[in-house]
């Protein structure tokens, strides 16, 4: 890996090093001329001109004092709820047009002003500015190495294996310290995955009127949303556990159910599944109901939901759980216990 | 008469005796609409589902069937209801132009008494839906948050959370609703067309639908405010990043291509 | 300048100058001028792409540091109560009610938050400009590898950053790509449940994510950020701006204005301006609206769920992937998800290590400070090139639904495309690449050798019709030939004249293959020599 065993023929000449001006010649026809002479602009020969990019300088910088005026005018006068019509943007709130627009033009014709300084009245001969090799010359090299050679030795960190071992092992351990702080940034997983809050007996609750279900509200074609009975939406617990409960109920013919296990869960022909992705967990419900296909909307994994939800299409991994349902005595849909696979995306220990 | 019989064959004849008879249709049909709403006896609605099944004979019978019994090209339309065919047909969707992994909207073609007379017959021939009336869809007493949280349980998914809409499996895509009549919202709602699933009133009630018609007016209507600015399609991280590229860094870029030119030189004279 | 001017400067003077002598006393303030005050930097819009970057990261920390003042990291349940009437009475967290207080309730508020979040889509794709500028011009090449791999960690960084942020609000969207970064935490063989519970403080979604983010977004990762930054333009300053090389221009020279006044005036009045831009996009455009998502749930979904453009690439790859999953002994191996999740670093590693495998491939220890027109090194523009479009391929695998719906296409069909172009796109575009730069490259031996197409049209005494080329300036012989050329490394003959056979290292042998891809005769077109020029200049009756 080192440089030797590259031939140093194969890097091409070292540029022209001195950078002088030469002459093309016969011998070099491709010479470098040197910078090109210094032209001067119009504001460089003509008192007019640059009394002219002045005043536009001045302008701009005024009219940037202007826009900030205007925009405490309008921090100030604008309601901050108030809506306007703009063609072409639209109903848009008043404020942050005014403030944004005042603003932007405020810091933009100051930008403008300076750079319009710069470019029409300050000098813009080009200087051409040496480099120097950011390498050390040797001799500083050398004097560094010794340096360091006199440090080490006077240390005796080489000779005195005992300290430099144990410093090393003492450096090596401490972090440990901060590792372990990070142990209570959570609890152990534990099968806390594997469950969710349904169990034998829960009512299935309509997400949207926040009623228990019968089956003769499921129609064939349609799609409700359900969680179990008793988690309500401001419960402490809430958010965590519809992250694994959610469920979506379709009906479907019994006929038309392909999957054995499937239809001995359904009742009736209605089936609930996991509204969980298996993937990564979006709550998936983009439900055809005339192929019976559910997608999901975040990465495309297809589920046939007459087929046991098995995955048809997209980077899921595994079908979508079912929960086995029955009716309560009541008549009301129930569930006849919990999953009995982990729902959401696999993980190492699911197996 | 002469005058009539030299004109005739005038390039705009045509268009003239178009527009003559769609007047004359148009009249007739203002004169019967009403009144077969006036008299709710049977006989009127007797007669209104005979004028449908004619309407049905010409125009829907070839994919449905003669009798609405359905055929390899279409589903047999017993049980459907009223509602089901006053949107298919009243946002254009049906009769259907041609075969495809969806029927889009497009330019409606049946006058509304027509559609009335048509969702007559389909519902004679087996109850289903009925066509939602103003109270039911309209916005008094409704709840325009609880219809958010409703849209986004129930139609977000496929419509984008603002009623977008957004793509289906194989070409399907779930359609903007930007300008869609509460009505037909309403009755899709109901009755699930083509591949949408239904949510009949025993799962999202009435209160439900109007609740979330009430949301999309907010959200998604003619003067709905977009307090930030341009709304960039409503489509979320996507637009913005293109928005960003093109005219954010675009902008920048032409700014700093003239920081760094050259002034314009002195010409020499 | 009038005398009056003159005289208030020298009034001024001695105050001005007591203070920086005081300064200079403590900081020494003189020699550090002496080598900056008119250090030289060249002009050209590309180099100006940087300081968009700066610039987008200096306004971000400004805005951000005024949303931190409104912003409540909780994610305590409360009801809505404020302004906009399609929330109100709705459960959210803490940090959604306070984004929305920001957006509806303080004055310029939402145009702070507007300009925080469209300056860090313009961050990062300034940084991707920028790296990819400095990448066909082989700006990488020695002294500047460090100043790369900086530059690089600050993409990197920025992505995080950008992520965290977005994920701050607790809305709809954001909560769907936090759940969608639980399950790719969950895919880690052996310890990813372990990560995620630690990451979310028990399950997904718990209620603490939204601190931790925010700790994350607004301390950590730009502190390492400014760090950075810092470290990235003191080494600019340290090996002074590269240039393109021109008449006059040396690779022990830079040629350009001085920073004070021209450069100051420029530089500081750009950074006026890229405000004022992103202010003004800030005012036009919409960005993030949280209020039309709503509050995250995580029973709920909006479809278009896509993260910012910066995180699209890593959405492509996990669009695309097929759902491969492996059970055994009781464990899972959930390899659709975590063969995304290695492949995503890996493409930006990608580009990050290149620099240093093209110094392997040359061996050239050299200082470099001249500019390579991408044309001049083929394999490299075509190995960018090549990267661009894989990044660009998944970039619209991870918008595939919004192409479907907008383009009336099928959005399996486009995933499929994707999972075919993954693979084939790069490689076309490596060929295609080339192919471009070799015949720009004949073209500019043509231009040297037969002069510039005049576009005039001559007709010859016999009827033959002719265009009149014109010579080039000295200016443009110089700069057309100024470039290097590599010779591929020859291993050279394996056995000596004993007949003895030598050993050659895999490495070598390796490196030679390499070397010839990239300088062999397929690669590059012979610069003209001077024997050529002279030989078809000399003649005449040539065109």
């Amino acid at each position: 890996m080192s440089s030797q065993d590259i031939p140093e023929e194969n890097l091409p000449a070292e540029q022209d090093a001195h950078g002088a001006v030469s002459v093309a010649d016969e011998q070099n026809p491709f010479a470098d001329p040197g910078l090109p002479p210094h032209e001067h602009r119009v504001q460089d020969i003509d008192e007019r001109a640059a009394k002219r990019s002045e005043r536009v300088v001045a302008f701009l910088f005024t009219l940037s004092m202007l826009l900030t005026v205007g925009f405490i005018a309008s921090y100030v006068a604008i309601p901050h709820d108030k809506a306007i019509f703009v063609f072409p943007i639209g109903h848009i709130n008043a404020l942050n047009f005014a403030l944004g627009l005042t603003l932007g033009g405020a810091l933009f014709t100051i930008g403008a002003g300076a750079v319009h300084w710069a470019r029409t009245l300050m000098s813009d001969v080009e200087v051409a500015d040496e480099r120097h090799a950011i390498e050390a010359p040797p001799e500083v090299k050398a004097k560094v190495l010794a340096d360091f050679k006199e440090g080490a030795k006077e240390s005796a960190l080489g000779r005195r294996k005992l300290i430099r071992n144990t410093m090393f092992g003492a450096l090596a351990l401490f972090p440990l310290s901060g590792v372990m702080l990070l142990r209570d940034l959570g609890p152990l997983p534990g099968t806390k995955l594997r469950h969710t809050i349904w169990s034998k007996g829960k009512l299935l609750v309509n997400m949207n009127t926040n009623l228990p279900l019968r089956p003769s509200d499921v129609a064939v074609g349609s799609l409700t949303f359900a969680k179990p009975e008793g988690l309500e939406e401001t419960d402490e617990e809430f958010q965590t556990e519809i992250a694994k409960a959610a469920l979506m109920i379709v009906r479907l013919q019994p006929d038309n159910i392909k999957d054995k296990r499937e239809l001995e869960w359904a009742h009736e022909g209605i089936v609930a599944f996991s509204k969980i992705c298996t993937h990564v967990g979006c709550p998936i419900s983009l439900y055809e109901q005339q192929t019976h296909h559910v997608l999901c909307p975040c990465h495309q994994s297809t589920f046939d939901l007459s087929d046991g939800a098995r995955v048809i299409f997209g980077p899921a991994g595994h079908a979508l759980p079912q929960l086995r349902i029955g009716v309560s005595d009541e008549g009301y849909l129930q569930a006849l216990g919990d999953f009995e696979e982990p729902v959401g995306p696999a993980f190492w220990e699911r197996g | 008469m002469k005058k009539l019989s030299t004109r005739r064959r005038h390039p705009l004849a045509a268009v003239v005796v178009l527009l003559l008879a769609l007047a004359a249709a148009g009249g007739a049909f203002s004169l019967l609409a009403p009144a077969s709403k006036a008299q709710a006896d049977e006989s009127a609605q007797s007669l209104s589902i005979d004028e449908g099944k004619k309407l049905f004979a010409v125009g829907c019978a070839s994919c449905h069937g003669t009798g609405g019994q359905g055929s390899s090209d279409g589903p047999s339309l017993v049980g459907v209801g009223a509602a089901a065919v006053d949107f298919q047909v009243g946002t254009g969707r049906m009769p259907a132009q041609q075969p495809g992994a969806q029927i889009p909207a497009k330019k409606v073609i049946y006058s509304q008494a027509e559609i009335d007379q048509l969702a007559a017959y389909i519902a004679s021939l087996g109850a289903g839906p009925v066509i939602p009336t103003k109270n039911e869809y309209g916005p008094a007493g409704s709840d325009i948050a609880k219809g958010g949280e409703l849209f986004r349980t129930n139609c977000a998914q496929c419509h984008n959370f603002t009623g977008k809409g957004g793509a289906l499996t194989h070409g399907k895509f779930a359609p903007d609703l930007e300008g869609v009549a509460p009505k037909h919202i309403y009755e899709a709602m109901q009755t699930g067309p083509q591949n949408m699933p239904s949510f009949p009133d025993t799962t999202l009630s009435s209160k439900n639908k109007k609740d979330i018609i009430a949301y999309l007016d907010a959200v998604n209507g003619d003067d709905t405010e977009s307090p930030g600015g341009l709304e960039l399609g409503g489509l979320g991280p996507v637009s913005e990043g293109l928005f960003a590229w093109i005219f954010g860094l675009g902008a920048l870029i032409a700014v700093a291509v003239w920081v760094a030119a050259r002034t314009a030189k002195a010409k020499k004279s | 300048m009038s005398t009056n001017e003159n005289n208030e400067r020298r009034d001024k003077a001695p105050a001005g100058e007591k203070i920086a002598d005081w300064a200079d006393g403590r900081l020494g303030i003189y020699s550090l001028a002496k080598s900056n005050m008119r250090k030289i930097f060249p002009d050209h819009w590309s180099f100006m792409l940087g300081e968009v970057c700066l610039y987008s990261f200096i306004i971000i920390i400004l805005t951000g540091v005024y949303l931190t003042l409104f912003f409540h990291p909780s994610m305590n349940e409360v009801t809505y109560h404020g302004s906009y009437v399609p929330l109100q009475g709705q459960l959210m967290s803490e940090a959604f009610n306070s984004t929305m207080h920001i957006s509806f309730d303080v004055r310029g508020g939402l145009l702070i938050r507007q300009i925080h979040h469209w300056a860090a889509l313009i961050f990062l794709a300034a940084m991707f400009v920028h790296m990819m500028r400095v990448f066909f011009t082989g700006a990488f090449r020695k002294p500047r590898e460090v100043n790369w791999l900086f530059g690089f960690l600050l993409f990197v960084l920025g992505m995080f950053t950008g992520f965290t942020g977005y994920s701050l609000p607790d809305d709809l969207l954001s909560g769907t790509g936090v759940r969608f970064m639980e399950g790719a935490v969950l895919s880690v063989p052996i310890v990813g449940t372990y990560l995620s519970f630690f990451l979310f403080g028990g399950e997904f979604p718990g209620g603490d994510f939204v601190a931790r983010f925010y700790s994350i977004h607004i301390l950590l990762l730009p502190g390492i950020m400014l760090g950075l930054v810092v470290g990235h333009l003191i080494l600019v300053f340290y090996h002074k701006h590269t240039q393109f090389a021109g008449p006059g221009k040396t690779n022990n020279n830079v040629v350009g204005m001085p920073l004070l006044p021209v450069y100051m005036a420029k530089a500081g009045g750009f950074f006026f301006l890229v405000f004022g831009v992103i202010a003004a996009v800030a005012a036009i455009a919409s960005i993030n609206p949280i209020w039309a998502m709503g509050p995250y749930r995580p029973d709920m979904v909006s479809t278009g769920a896509q993260p910012d453009w910066y995180m699209g690439f890593s959405e492509g790859l996990i669009r695309f992937m097929p759902g491969w999953e492996i059970n055994f002994w009781g464990h899972t191996l959930v390899l659709g998800v975590f063969i995304p999740l290695i492949i995503f670093p890996l493409v930006l590693v990608a580009i990050a290590v290149y620099p240093f495998i093209e110094s392997w491939v040359t061996g050239d220890k050299r200082e470099h400070h001249i500019l390579d027109r991408p044309r001049n090194v083929p394999t490299r523009t075509a190995f960018g090139a090549a990267w661009i479009s894989w990044y660009f391929v998944l970039l619209v695998g991870g918008g595939n639904d919004i192409w479907a719906t907008h383009f009336h296409l099928s959005i399996n069909s486009i995933t499929w495309a994707v999972r075919v172009g993954f693979f084939v796109v790069p490689v076309l575009v490596f060929i295609a690449t080339k192919r471009v730069c070799l015949g720009l490259q004949r073209r500019d031996k043509d231009k040297v050798l037969h002069g510039r197409e005049s576009g005039i049209i001559k007709r010859l005494p016999h009827g033959e019709f002719v265009e009149i080329h014109e010579p080039l300036s000295q200016d443009a012989l110089h700069t057309l030939t100024a470039h290097e050329q590599y010779e591929p490394a020859a291993i050279g003959a394996t056995v000596d004249a004993n007949g003895v056979e030598r050993k050659v290292k895999g490495s070598q042998k390796l490196r030679a293959k390499l070397s010839e891809a990239y300088y062999g005769e397929e690669s590059q077109i012979p610069k003209p020599t001077v024997e050529e020029y002279k030989e078809i200049t000399s003649g005449h009756g040539h065109h």
